[in-house]
């Protein structure tokens, strides 16, 4: 069973390693939409599935938080990602799954997944 | 409706991180002598009027523009009062909300919890200048996770790096799965 004596030796370890955060303005921003639209349609694993795999894949230049309701609550879950100097990227109907396309495509390898892209 | 009572507990803490509490107390207590599941979210925000608290359990009042509809506290309420339970809000002006909801265990239209985990996970990484007291029973067993303690351990490292996201996860998951033994909930 884990206990808290663990977690202050992760602490120890964790101090003596300098942290490398990207600059603001270099920072890609993926959002996913937390409200009762979103989270009934299945966001919660699907922000789940965000942060482990940013974090996973080492993704420092790419920060994972939520928002509310957008108000195209039929879409849900939708995912907006906002990239420095581009437009705004909106996913919709998003699973977990698809989060892992996302990440590998989109995040890492620079190209928009089309297919769960919503026209505007 | 929510598929799973855990994602009816998310979504009502949303509301008292948007209500400003800067600390959240979430209860989940079973007691199988008593057939009873209890559910009780209590936070410290900005609370709300009579006239506000009647309006919540009502699908078309919300305090957003997006859309015209809120469900959250409607889909609570149901899930509670579908499995021979009950549902209850309070609520004062800058003081604060309490929100409990009672369910018969043993009820077949009873939700299941679902991953409690992922919930409390998700609110105590992506609430991070927010406090959360999460407090698990079943019968005489019971865990308590309480964020001001892990933040005095951690000082400034954040939850959200993925060693101590990791460890927060694993460590929920263990002590909920131990607390809960064979007991289905």
């Amino acid at each position: 069973m884990k206990s808290l004596e663990e977690l202050k030796a992760i602490r120890d370890k964790m101090k003596n390693q300098v942290g490398i955060r990207s600059e603001e303005e270099n920072t890609t921003r993926v959002v996913v939409g937390m409200a009762t639209c979103g989270i009934a349609a299945g966001a919660r694993p699907v922000l789940t599935a965000f942060s482990d795999l940013v974090q996973e894949n080492g993704l420092s230049n790419v920060t994972v938080t939520q928002t509310g309701c957008i108000g195209l609550c039929m879409y849900e879950p939708i995912v907006e990602v906002y990239e420095p100097g581009k437009e705004k990227v909106t996913y919709v109907k998003m699973t977990a799954e698809k989060a892992e396309e996302v990440v590998n495509l989109h995040l890492k390898g620079g190209n928009v997944v089309t297919k769960y892209v919503i026209d505007k | 409706m929510m598929t799973e009572l855990s994602l009816n507990i998310l979504d009502i803490v949303e509301n008292s991180v948007k209500a400003g509490a800067a600390l959240t107390e979430i209860t989940v207590s079973a007691q199988t002598a008593k057939n009873l599941l209890e559910i009780i979210i209590k936070d410290n925000g900005c609370g709300m009027s009579e006239e506000q608290v009647k309006s919540v359990i009502d699908p078309f009042y919300t305090t957003r523009t997006t859309r015209k509809v809120g469900l959250g506290v409607p889909f609570f309420k149901e899930s509670a009062e579908l499995a021979g339970g009950s549902f209850f809000i309070e609520s004062k002006l800058s003081v604060g909300t309490t929100v409990r909801a009672t369910y018969e265990l043993d009820n077949i239209d009873r939700m299941p919890m679902g991953d409690l985990t992922a919930t409390i996970h998700t609110l105590v990484t992506m609430h991070e200048e927010k406090d959360f007291l999460f407090t698990y029973k079943v019968n005489e067993n019971e865990f308590v996770l309480d964020t001001r303690q892990l933040r005095e351990i951690l000082g400034d490292i954040s939850f959200k790096e993925y060693e101590v996201s990791n460890y927060i996860k694993d460590y929920l998951k263990e002590n909920i799965s131990s607390v809960t033994g064979e007991i289905i909930i």
